[in-house]
């Protein structure tokens, strides 16, 4: 579905020079995947979706997108894309019915059939009682369930959704993300979007990639990362003064990424916790270290993101600013 | 002509539709809308006009009615500009340049719109001035009003280049236009004569194209179709819409 090939983007800023926003990304997305595109802001995502999506040129590289290239092809890859932006897409001072006809007609279909299929997503949505109000009337989660009902009209085989849950409520995103599930179950639709909540991205997508930089620097499932990159967190509480003894221990026992001794308590991080745990906990009595309490946790994307780089997301985040 | 190009042509005509039909629903839907937009002509015309009437006699509104039309035409198509910058601050633009439309016309649906609401205004204005006193010429009237299409498609599609530029803020777009639009009303002697004021005035009144469309307008109204003042408002509506249209879909065509 997408084939990007040293896809990279350069902009010109006043005072500043140069920005290179994406520097040679390489992505394959098989069809009916459900990919997050993850990373601080200012990492290049909206950049890397604007190139994929042909509202922003690539300054270098390539990429075939639902079968159709982006630079040559441009009209080839929209009438098969849809495409859900940061903002709101229905125009104020248009009744929503009226911009899903025109969303319809502007993909080619006679008035007839766009209004059908007008009716049609209203339904799948849940927008019927909406049909006849305009945009600025609707609560926030409505606005956005409209938004992926215009992104819809054309039943697109690929689907680019750009921060579809921000800024809305718990329930409307656990809404919204039932919308896009519901989506790629019932027609195998191939999903890629950006979120900046790395929950959402844990336990929603298949495929996680990270970009930072304007490099992707991790790609894969949420667990494979973790497990590769960050590793669980494991805690042991022992008594005071025992905490270089039980980390020495622990070196030989689990072999642990990172040790990290503070009075009597030892923090390891390790791939996989639950098999080292137990094992940990006997060469500790047998040694004679008393053990006061054991924790393990899972790693999260955040975690891994810091492995990688050093830094936590929400940092860069701050760094970054919005 | 090849099968190919037939087939662009068709879809560039029927996209102009797409964007005309959704562009003029909202008018369909609500139609008082337009009585409001037109507020500030039927002000000019019945308070301005009764006073110039006072002032200047009956044959005032031979000379103030084309003189309003030119002044709505110069600001409809402005609007035209801002509803662009609406949607491009908004998302909604966005969304349409992912669908397969054509760009440019994304920009000829919307300046159709501006058209036939300009129109039906022209229209509304000339019937309400006729039991003024008002005794226009048909089919200068026909003539004029061709004319003030031509001038008002080109300011749309540089109000519309206007509003590109102006992106994100739009600041740009409301300086331009306020500091343009006075004077541009001002020394084209619409409201009052410019044969009355200082000649550094009359020259720069000189400079203004919009000067030479509303004596156009007045010798059409007037039955004086081959008055030359025609000829010279035929060429200047004709650059303003060339350039107009040259710049905005450069504009459109650039990406936004």
């Amino acid at each position: 579905m997408i084939h990007a090939r040293g896809l990279a983007r350069r902009f010109k800023v006043k005072r500043r020079g140069v920005v290179e926003a994406v520097r040679g990304v390489d992505l394959d997305v098989e069809q009916g995947q459900l990919v997050a595109f993850l990373g601080p802001n200012g990492a290049g995502k909206s950049t890397c979706l604007r190139m994929l999506t042909t509202l922003l040129r690539p300054t270098s590289g390539t990429a075939v997108v639902a079968g159709r290239d982006v630079v040559r092809d441009p009209a080839g890859v929209r009438g098969r894309i849809g495409y859900v932006g940061q903002k709101n897409g229905a125009g104020e001072g248009f009744r929503v019915r009226d911009e899903l006809v025109s969303q319809g007609r502007a993909y080619g279909m006679s008035r007839a059939a766009a209004r059908a299929r007008a009716d049609e997503v209203l339904g799948l949505l849940e927008l019927e009682p909406m049909a006849a109000r305009t945009p600025g009337t609707l609560s926030g989660g409505q606005r956005r369930r409209l938004d992926i009902a215009l992104g819809l009209v054309h039943r697109p085989e690929l689907l680019f959704l750009d921060e579809p849950s921000t800024g809305l409520d718990p329930q409307s995103r656990a809404d919204i993300w039932g919308h896009i599930l519901r989506l790629r179950e019932r027609h195998g639709t191939t999903i890629f979007l950006t979120t900046h909540y790395l929950e959402e991205a844990d336990s929603m997508a298949e495929r996680v990639v990270i970009i930072d930089q304007g490099r992707i620097i991790a790609d894969g499932t949420a667990e494979a990362l973790k497990g590769e990159l960050a590793g669980d967190r494991v805690t042991v509480g022992v008594e005071d003064g025992l905490g270089g003894r039980a980390a020495e221990i622990a070196e030989r026992v689990a072999g642990p990424s990172e040790v990290v001794v503070d009075g009597g308590v030892v923090r390891l991080r390790v791939p996989w916790a639950a098999s080292m745990l137990p094992e940990y906990l006997r060469a500790l009595e047998a040694a004679g270290v008393k053990v006061r309490s054991a924790e393990t946790a899972r790693p999260t994307l955040d975690d891994v993101f810091l492995a990688l780089t050093g830094r936590t997301l929400r940092e860069s985040e701050e760094v970054a600013g919005p | 002509m090849s099968g190919a190009a037939a087939e662009e042509v068709r879809k560039f005509l029927r996209d102009t539709g797409t964007v005309f039909s959704r562009e003029f629903m909202p008018v369909l839907r609500g139609p008082v809308v337009l009585v409001f937009t037109m507020g500030q002509p039927l002000l000019f015309l019945f308070l301005f006009g009764s006073m110039l009437e006072g002032v200047r006699g009956g044959a005032s509104w031979q000379w103030f009615v084309p003189g309003i039309l030119v002044m709505m035409c110069l600001t409809g198509p402005m609007m035209a500009g801002y509803s662009l910058l609406v949607e491009l601050m908004g998302g909604s633009l966005e969304r349409m340049l992912v669908t397969p439309l054509n760009r440019v016309a994304m920009l000829v649906g919307r300046t159709l719109k501006e058209f036939v609401i300009l129109l039906f205004q022209a229209g509304l204005i000339i019937v309400l001035a006729v039991p003024l006193g008002f005794r226009p010429s048909v089919h200068g009237v026909l003539v004029g009003l061709g004319l003030l299409v031509v001038f008002g498609v080109g300011l749309g599609a540089l109000s519309f280049a206007l509003a590109i530029a102006s992106r994100p803020g739009g600041d740009l777009f409301w300086g331009v236009t306020q500091m343009v639009l006075f004077p541009i009303v001002l020394l084209s002697g619409l409201l009052l004569p410019v044969e009355s004021g200082p000649s550094w005035l009359r020259v720069a009144a000189a400079a203004n194209p919009v000067r030479y469309i509303a004596e156009a307008e007045r010798a059409l109204f007037a039955g004086r179709v081959a008055d030359m003042s025609v000829v010279y408002g035929l060429l200047c509506a004709g650059a303003v819409a060339v350039v107009g249209l040259a710049i905005g879909t450069r504009a459109m065509r650039r990406g936004v």
